[in-house]
């Protein structure tokens, strides 16, 4: 640098300048947006708490009576409602979501890989209202029909639910299975192990931390969805009593009321709106513990 | 220079995402929002409104009937809509009865009740009747459907059958009267409450205590299900907002709700 002429270090000290402009708007965009998450929080918290602290957080989180206009603000019906539709999505959308995902990296060819994988990406591109118009159409009715009650319940929230976590599930198991070494596969073959033994006993302990991120991120999707499951989980404020009774997660409850609420009652769903975001905090930070556990293992 | 243009930059960004900083409530730009019922009936006055006064612009929000009455209260709407009565708290506001609605209760048109005492309606929605059997129906659970806490449709319909009873929380709860009475329309063994104007082919209205919700029994006072549509203003209305209130008032304005299944108020 020193030893460059003058003319040229003249536009090189342009071109510094420069460079640390452009550093610095993108610093600028960068931090927007990582304001926009402390802003949120902020205004969450800032709307939400104050109504908490004045009813006695136990109020909130263990009344089982949601009546606004009574100022009677239990959340419990809710956040078990959220409890039981996301366990219900776990319960159909791993298997399912894991074993797409062993057959995918194991037990396929790469031109049927090249078809599925890409179908499977698709899932996550279609609108939740288009899963939940499908589920009013077909799922409803058909749960109303064969084992009675509305219809609108628990568990066809779950079934919806179930589907549209897959692609979440299904495309980080892939990545985390491919993730392992082929040399693990090959000493594995070598010891004698037959396929299956190799997945079960060798690949999936390896791909662990990962499967389990993907689990979590797909709760995370779960426990924050919304249109689809106001749609067809009937949304009763009420602790559901069987599979086939209607349910309301958190989120519906704030979706649901939002456009009418005013004073308290809008304050109260901005309560529940804390308590999501608590959980879905929680849901995160698991997921990146988890993850950079996998980093770790892997090395 | 670069500094300069990127200034320009983040002016015009924060411009645009700031719709709050574009001028408003000129001269001859008229605001509506509030209750999702009125709203429907408000776009077809304010459409035949600005057909007649060229140059006007009448825009119709939703947002419910709470969110319009806040929004009168603060000033973000010229009109506030509203398909409840006001609660003693919010009577600071000036209102004017524009409609009246009948409130339906319906259910499926297989369902062989033609209608319910109010007690049993009653006695439905606090979840204290469970079977359509002792109302003479097929011997299935009831479905109850009802609207969400805040709707001006519900609180309508809690203070005129319910009263005092809770209804229950075990009911199915949805966000308007299109989803309930899609709902109802689907489900043999469902009873739930809508607007009578949207009552149609695919449900059918119970009698209450003997008296078909009919326009006719609504006008001669027997029907007793009904509640009134209102536009709320912050302060006496002048110049276009008193143009629309009046057209809405007037003989044509009834006429055109009349039309679309309100009851006008003369």
């Amino acid at each position: 640098m020193t030893t460059m002429p003058t003319k040229k270090g003249r536009s090189g000290r342009r071109l510094e300048r420069n460079d640390r402009l452009v550093r610095l708007a993108l610093l600028v965009v960068a931090f927007s947006a990582v304001s926009v998450l402390l802003v949120i929080t902020v205004f969450i918290v800032g709307q939400g708490a104050p109504i908490m602290v004045r009813y006695g957080f136990k109020s909130f989180l263990a009344g089982t009576d949601w009546y606004p206009s009574e100022k009677l603000f239990g959340l419990w019906p809710m956040i078990v409602g959220s409890f039981y539709v996301t366990l219900g999505a776990m319960v159909i959308g791993v298997p399912l979501g894991l074993s797409c995902a062993i057959v995918l990296t194991e037990f396929s060819s790469k031109r049927v890989r090249s078809v599925i994988k890409p179908v499977v990406e698709l899932l996550a591109g279609i609108p939740s209202v288009v899963y939940g118009f499908l589920g009013v159409v077909i799922l409803v009715p058909f749960i109303r029909e064969t084992f009675g009650g509305p219809g609108l319940s628990v568990l066809a929230a779950a079934i919806i639910l179930g589907i549209m976590i897959l692609p979440t599930v299904i495309s980080i198991s892939v990545d985390s299975l491919q993730a392992v070494p082929q040399t693990y596969r090959e000493g594995s073959i070598a010891l004698g192990a037959t396929k299956w033994q190799t997945v079960r006993m060798v690949l999936l302990p390896a791909a662990r931390s990962g499967i389990v991120a993907s689990i979590i991120l797909g709760m995370g999707r779960a426990v924050g969805e919304t249109m689809a499951v106001i749609m067809v989980a009937g949304n009763a404020a009420a602790l559901p009593r069987s599979l086939l009774a209607p349910v309301r997660t958190l989120t519906s409850n704030i979706a649901l009321e939002m456009g009418y609420a005013s004073g308290e009652h809008r304050q109260a769903l901005f309560a529940t709106g804390v308590i999501l975001f608590i959980i879905i905090m929680v849901l995160n930070s698991a997921a990146n513990v988890t993850a950079s556990r996998l980093k770790g293992t892997k090395r | 220079m670069t500094r300069h243009r990127l200034a320009c930059l983040a002016l015009a960004l924060g411009v645009a995402f700031f719709p709050g900083c574009r001028p408003r409530g000129s001269g001859n730009a008229l605001t509506l929002a509030g209750s999702t019922s009125v709203q429907p009936f408000a776009d077809k006055w304010a459409e035949v409104f600005m057909a007649e006064h060229p140059g006007t612009a009448v825009d119709v929000q939703g947002g419910g009937s709470s969110a319009g009455i806040q929004a009168t209260k603060s000033g973000a709407c010229d009109i506030g809509l509203s398909s409840r009565e006001l609660k003693p708290d919010e009577k600071d506001l000036l209102e004017f009865v524009v409609a009246r609605d009948g409130l339906a209760i319906i259910v499926h048109p297989s369902n062989p009740v033609r209608g319910l005492k109010a007690a049993e309606l009653r006695q439905i929605f606090s979840g204290d009747l469970l079977s359509w059997k002792p109302l003479g129906g097929p011997d299935r659970p009831i479905t109850v459907v009802t609207r969400e806490e805040g709707s001006g449709t519900r609180g309508a319909f809690q203070e005129m059958v319910m009263g005092k009873t809770r209804i229950y929380s075990g009911a199915i709860t949805e966000d308007s009267n299109g989803t309930v009475r899609e709902i109802v329309a689907h489900d043999p063994a469902a009873v739930g409450f809508i607007s009578l104007g949207l009552v149609n082919a695919q449900v059918r209205a119970l009698a209450l205590d003997g008296v078909p919700a009919t326009d006719a029994d609504i006008l001669a006072g027997r029907y007793r299900l009904v509640r009134p549509f209102l536009f709320l203003r912050r302060a006496e209305p002048a110049g276009l907002a008193k143009e629309f209130i009046d057209f809405v008032l007037s003989v044509e304005g009834q006429a055109l709700v009349a039309k679309e299944g309100l009851l006008p108020i003369r």
